[in-house]
């Protein structure tokens, strides 16, 4: 169970208070939102920034509803917001940003929150700010079984498809320049134009964050022909993004996660995406020590 | 707006070498293209307007389907789907061995499809010129090559140059496309340095810039072209 | 290769929202587009030097510019630089509206010089002022000329709105896109969005074609 906190609670109550006696919704809270809770309440929307192939954090199926790991913990921020603002019938919208669109659009106001597979980086931080860490992982290379490449030097002479604007874009290009690697790159728009590159031969590895591989090869055709191999390349933790300079909405976030983090209900999500993962029952990821480590850190006290 | 402008950011390595990188892809994907464009629009807008009923129909397939179909779903035929038709061994190579795939790719599909557009100009050209022109020439004994080598191509041609212009114009525009398929030309390194640095109007300024350059010279550079090829008494149609 | 088009079929819905979207672009940008055209143009022809030359200057500006290039503008800058979000759609339909209004006042100055120049002075000499001669004379008699043109060029708008790719707005082509990629299927879906923007762009030019035929007559 989750444990209340002093304003939700008030803010249940009050909202049962008025719908008992039947008035129009109103903002419980009689209080100056600003930033993007201003926003939100003045456009009576909440608009949430998704992947259409971050597997089984955040993407689409052929559905077009968006789902996964990240996507369910800012459907949780997005409840929170419903209460604090006092509006139960607050609209959610998805917008699909890819790994180029989502700063820019976050920072633009198109977006209000980016639920995907996201790095935290300092330098993105002159930019946006994150929320808790909601999962590590790291570059690993996904290659076809069987092609004897293990690590970047067995690539020499090779090629790789690398998403634009990831954070593994930028590691491999860097090993490869400190390497003097002669490895030839293309650049594609996201996981899913990578994995395609690799499938149909274009390209001798795909790199990006080990737990998207994984997601990539449970939608393969032949998920036995392919394989992650190397060590971690980087380290990656991921965060979900608010816009900067608004700590009221970020506060809102932390506490949401504090609470999924401290009450365990976590795991539960956690599992409901990794073990196994919704695409393929024979893939499952139990959370890392470390990833436990970065929870309980979070879990602060009320 | 909170926004910290930086336009030292442009000449700043690497960022600059990437402009001009850019601009360089672009110019090379669009003139291998026109290439292409011209030399096959040529061939399949005199097809339009021959005797020949096959040869006319040919051609006037090959316009309205290239015509009918957006530029970018036709990249993406060309990159995706062609190579996997082919067979094994074939497709292979076009992924593997062509050289510089994504850029060969780019100029094919962005030269079959203006070909398409400067098909239809050769052919309003040919068909501006007077039918009386045809038959003194049949008249006078001239076969059809003859005819057309002679007498229809040297007036089409200059008289279409300034809608040729702004094809021209418009496949350097339509380069920016090759960004979809992985080519990094000048949009696309634009999008790379606001990524890295975050300051997306100094890129896309400088981007705006550098294609209005080269509208500006290439408008110049056709002006001077055009005023060579003018024949008195012609007035160009379209542009 | 096996060949599955039956994936096109179970995703039919979604696609078919996708499509929704680019025809609601198509027309809400032509519509919006024809309108700044036409304001354009009457600058263009009003005979002050001043508004001649900001109509040139605007029209040549976008008819240099790559299309890809202003779509991103609107979609990342533009909302910072007036500091409120425009939303995806918005934002791309204002870029597609400044972008074609470019090329459909070319066609507009045109069809207005098209008409003869002892129409406007006859409209002068019974009294009706510039905007009035317009309004009555020139501007239907224009438009009935150019409906052809701006209907062809309505439909390379259609196919221009492809672009929006570029910014994962849920188009027809995103939509095939991530249909295409979810069920490992390029081929068909590709041949598909082909063959829907073929039958959808030429039959729109066929019409054109007897609208002219009529025109012509």
């Amino acid at each position: 169970m989750i444990r209340e906190n002093s304003w939700v609670r008030c803010g249940l109550f009050a909202a049962a208070a008025l719908a008992a006696v039947g008035l129009a919704p109103a903002p419980v809270v009689a209080q100056e939102f600003y930033g993007t809770l201003a926003k939100i309440d003045e456009a009576g929307e909440i608009v949430i920034g998704h992947r259409e192939t971050s597997i089984p954090f955040s993407w689409i199926e052929s559905d077009g509803e968006p789902r996964g790991y990240s996507v369910d913990l800012c459907l949780k921020i997005a409840d929170a917001v419903k209460e604090m603002l006092g509006k139960p019938n607050l609209g959610i919208r998805f917008v699909p940003v890819t790994p180029q669109t989502r700063i820019p659009l976050l920072a633009n106001g198109t977006i209000d929150i980016e639920c995907g597979s996201t790095t935290n980086k300092l330098s993105r931080q002159e930019q946006v700010a994150y929320l808790p860490v909601t999962f590590i992982t790291g570059t690993k290379l996904l290659v076809k079984s069987g092609s004897g490449v293990e690590t970047l030097d067995d690539l020499s002479g090779k090629r790789i498809a690398l998403a634009q604007g990831t954070t593994n874009e930028r590691v491999i290009k860097a090993a490869i320049e400190a390497g003097g690697l002669d490895v030839d790159v293309l650049n594609v728009k996201d996981h899913a134009e990578g994995f395609l590159s690799l499938e149909t031969d274009r390209v001798d590895a795909y790199s990006t964050d080990h737990i998207l591989l994984y997601g990539l090869i449970t939608r393969a055709r032949d998920p036995e022909n392919y394989e992650v191999v190397g060590d971690f390349l980087s380290y990656d933790p991921y965060a979900i993004m608010v816009r900067r300079d608004d700590s009221a909405f970020q506060l809102l976030g932390t506490r949401v996660l504090a609470d999924l983090f401290r009450s365990g209900e976590i795991r539960d999500i956690y599992a409901k995406w990794f073990q196994p993962f919704p695409t393929s029952a024979d893939v499952s990821e139990p959370p890392t020590e470390l990833l436990e480590a970065a929870w309980q850190l979070n879990a602060l006290p009320e | 707006m909170q926004y910290n402008w930086n336009w030292g950011v442009l000449l700043q390595e690497p960022y600059l070498g990437w402009l001009i990188s850019g601009v360089g892809w672009t110019i090379a994907v669009a003139s291998a293209a026109w290439v292409i464009a011209f030399t096959l629009g040529s061939v399949v807008g005199v097809a339009r307007t021959l005797p020949n009923r096959w040869a006319r129909g040919v051609a006037t397939a090959y316009v309205e389907l290239l015509r009918n179909v957006p530029l970018l779903v036709q990249l993406f035929i060309w990159y995706f789907v062609v190579p996997e038709l082919l067979p094994d061994d074939w497709g292979r190579w076009v992924k593997r061995d062509l050289p510089l795939p994504e850029y060969t790719t780019a100029v094919i599909g962005l030269g079959f499809y203006t070909a398409s557009r400067v098909a239809e100009q050769v052919r309003s050209g040919i068909e501006s010129i007077s039918r009386g022109q045809s038959m003194a020439g049949y008249a006078s004994g001239l076969t059809t090559l003859q005819l057309y080598r002679y007498v229809l191509l040297p007036v089409a041609f200059r008289v279409i140059v300034p809608p040729l212009t702004s094809e021209f114009l418009t496949i350097f525009k339509n380069s920016s496309l090759a960004l979809t398929i992985g080519v990094l030309e000048l949009t696309a390194q634009s999008r790379q340095i606001t990524e890295y640095t975050f300051q997306g109007f100094e890129a896309f300024t400088a981007a705006t810039v550098m294609y209005v350059v080269i509208t500006l010279t290439v408008t110049a550079g056709m002006s001077l072209v055009e005023r060579r090829a003018r024949i008195p008494g012609f007035i160009a149609k379209g542009g | 290769m096996a060949f599955d088009f039956g994936v096109i079929f179970d995703s039919l819905p979604f696609l078919a929202e996708g499509l929704a979207l680019s025809f609601l672009l198509t027309l809400l940008a032509a519509a919006g587009g024809i309108v700044l055209a036409v304001i354009l143009a009457l600058m263009r022809l009003s005979g002050y030097t001043a508004l001649a030359l900001i109509s040139a200057a605007y029209v040549n500006f976008f008819r240099s510019m790559p299309l890809i290039l202003v779509i991103f503008w609107f979609f990342f800058l533009v909302p910072l630089l007036i500091g409120r979000p425009v939303g995806g759609f918005y934002s791309a339909l204002i870029a597609f509206t400044l972008f074609e209004a470019a090329y459909y006042s070319e066609i507009i100055r045109a069809g207005i010089q098209s008409v003869s120049r002892g129409q406007v002075a006859a409209g002068y000499a019974t009294g009706l002022t510039y905007g009035q001669t317009m309004r009555f004379i020139v501007l239907p008699q224009a438009f009935r000329n150019m409906t052809p043109v701006l209907l062809t060029q309505g439909i390379v708008l259609f196919q221009d709105t492809s672009l929006v790719f570029v910014v994962a707005l849920r188009d027809f082509m995103t939509a095939t896109t991530i249909v295409a990629r979810n069920e490992g299927r390029l081929i068909e879906m590709y041949l598909f969005a082909a063959a829907v923007y073929f039958v959808i762009c030429f039959s729109g030019s066929l019409y054109v074609r007897r609208l002219q035929g009529k025109f012509a007559r």
